[in-house]
């Protein structure tokens, strides 16, 4: 039993690394963004303390901070649902046993390899440019140009359909949740004459409920941070119609350096992601459950 | 009732066809979009490219910051893979702590742990710079690297957690009583079996490393050290509407190796993605 407790102490030195990187890398840039949201600081010199200023200034003067964060919540509001229940539909289409569901799977999946990456922004950017492909099929069938990123009204649309493309990770993840949902459900409900709806949503959402909420939280958080799309597409244009927060922060910070600024937006988007995160684990309460508990 | 089935799975197979190429079609578009001349590009619509051409790879591949794209490959690579090293290392230590060891607070760092993954990187962002900058690492590799040797990257360790747990504790008790000290235990016992899990660890961080844009564009700012991500949007600025063939000549050689790697193993994708899909 002694040793026992000996040979656990042992434990702490295995997560050391995380320790020290949590507490230099994470809880240490977490005090001091907040330290610095209440200061001015432009890589110059020293911050200096300036009280509420500027979150005085976020809320009251700053224009951009209205606008990017109305076109934030309509990017989040419209690419995430739309991308998850995609995810879902072709992953309970791939679930139907079919034969070839690996080499569907394999093709759904490519596009969400490439993330953020600056190769898929480019190949968006020149489907739907002027003279991209999209129009020159339009033209095939006499249908003038559109204006796919130069339209301050399409153009955050465009982007977001950029992100629905890449559903293929929260597919797979589906898939196998909906793996692990027992045959027998389905069969006992059968028997009881269920029509195929009344199971899907008695018996498939239920299940994968916890599933579900967790890609909605992780989907969500990213989201609000979108940056790449966003900068390499439509460097937040037309008329700032795709400024999303995230590149409305990166150009406080990087562009302009105003650190104690960008700190202080920082923190007004973290606490906005929190207020979400928070209302949506009290709300899953009433459809999320849990078949044996989660086990930590 | 058989009739009814198959033309179930007909109407399934049309759907998820016809979806399937509107998925891989820009995929397409780029390999052949590549080896078209500009002026194809921006006249033809037609897919398969009426001439060969190589003009995109071999302008491409020189024209960007005076230097050649193979130096933004070399780049990436010194930034990618000690990165994805550091990553396996350090997340397989933490997790075999957490997942072996009953020590005191475990419970409550676990929870830490857990929470970090749902820590949005923007409010980080800041002063993890300026502490980048105080260390005089700004312009290098080590923002990427030395937090990955830290274990910062809670959702590896999350899914090595899971994994390690799933191994029963009988063989350690085993080897325990042949006189395996602890870290024996994690390299001849538990490494092995987890072979798959870190494999699946070091793919995705390859990938989402290989990806990075965002990080690379703040931290990274002598062309000479740019990665691919960086040198491509370069490209994109200094060629504009004109160069699309050397444009995407490049963006499909920036793309090559996370493809190569998840066609060799795709498996464990597949495995990663549906073992750190959180079941319970």
């Amino acid at each position: 039993m002694q040793k026992n407790k000996k040979k656990d102490r042992i434990g702490y030195l295995y997560i050391l690394p995380w320790i020290v990187g949590f507490l230099v890398f994470q809880l240490y840039p977490i005090l001091a963004s907040l330290y610095y949201s209440f200061s001015e600081y432009s890589l110059i010199g020293e911050a200096e303390f300036v009280g509420f200023k500027n979150y005085i200034q976020i809320f009251t003067e700053d224009r951009d901070f209205k606008n990017s964060l109305i076109v934030t919540f309509k990017y989040v509001i419209y690419s995430l649902p739309l991308k998850l229940m995609f995810a879902l539909f072709i992953a309970m289409l791939l679930n139907m046993k079919l034969k070839g569901i690996n080499i569907f799977r394999t093709i759904y999946y490519i596009p969400s390899i490439f993330g953020g990456s600056v190769a898929i922004s480019i190949i968006w950017r020149f489907l739907f440019s002027h003279e991209g492909l999209i129009n020159q099929l339009l033209a095939y069938i006499n249908v003038e140009p559109i204006a796919w990123i130069g339209n301050p009204n399409l153009a955050l649309y465009n982007i977001g359909l950029l992100t629905v493309w890449q559903f293929g990770s929260s597919m797979v993840i589906f898939l196998a949740g909906l793996k692990n949902i027992p045959e027998i459900y389905y069969e006992a409900a059968k028997i009881d004459g269920a029509s195929k709806i009344k199971m899907f949503f008695h018996i498939t959402i239920p299940s994968l409920s916890p599933i579900i909420f967790f890609n909605i939280i992780m989907q969500m958080i990213n989201s609000f941070q979108e940056f790449t799309s966003a900068f390499v597409i439509t460097k937040g244009g037309p008329m700032k119609s795709t400024y999303l927060y995230g590149m409305f922060l990166y150009d406080n910070a990087f562009k302009y350096f105003k650190m104690g600024y960008a700190s202080a937006l920082s923190w007004v988007l973290f606490v906005i992601i929190l207020v979400f995160t928070g209302l949506l684990f009290k709300k899953s309460s009433m459809w999320v459950h849990y078949g044996d508990g989660g086990d930590m | 009732m058989r009739k009814n089935i198959s033309k179930s799975h007909f109407t399934s197979y049309l759907i998820l066809i016809i979806i399937g190429f509107i998925m891989i079609f820009p995929m397409i578009y780029l390999v052949l979009g590549a080896f078209k001349s500009n002026q194809e590009i921006l006249s033809n619509a037609s897919i398969i490219p009426q001439k060969l051409s190589l003009d995109g790879f071999v302008n491409g591949w020189t024209s960007t910051g005076g230097n050649t794209f193979l130096t933004y490959l070399l780049n990436t690579m010194k930034l990618v893979l000690p990165t994805v090293l550091f990553t396996m290392i350090s997340s397989t230590l933490v997790a075999y702590g957490f997942a072996r060891f009953n020590f005191f607070g475990k419970k409550q760092l676990f929870i830490l742990l857990i929470s970090t993954l749902m820590l949005p990187n923007a409010v980080l962002l800041v002063p993890r710079y300026l502490i980048f900058r105080n260390f005089n690492w700004l312009d290098t590799y080590m923002p990427f690297i030395i937090p990955a040797a830290f274990a910062t990257f809670p959702f590896f360790v999350f899914m090595m957690v899971q994994f390690i747990r799933s191994i029963p504790t009988e063989l350690d008790e085993a080897a325990q009583i042949d006189g395996c000290n602890s870290f024996m235990i994690l390299w001849r016992i538990i490494l092995p079996v987890c072979k798959p899990a870190l494999f699946s660890v070091g793919i995705f961080q390859f990938v989402w490393t290989w990806n990075d844009f965002f990080n690379a564009l703040i931290y990274i700012s002598s062309v000479d050290k740019f990665t691919i991500q960086l040198a491509l949007r370069m490209t994109l600025d200094i060629a504009s509407q004109t160069n699309w063939n050397q444009i995407m000549a490049m963006s499909l050689i920036s793309i090559l190796p996370p493809i190569i790697l998840f066609f060799t193993a795709q498996k464990y994708f597949v495995e990663g993605i549906s073992t750190s899909g959180l079941k319970g």
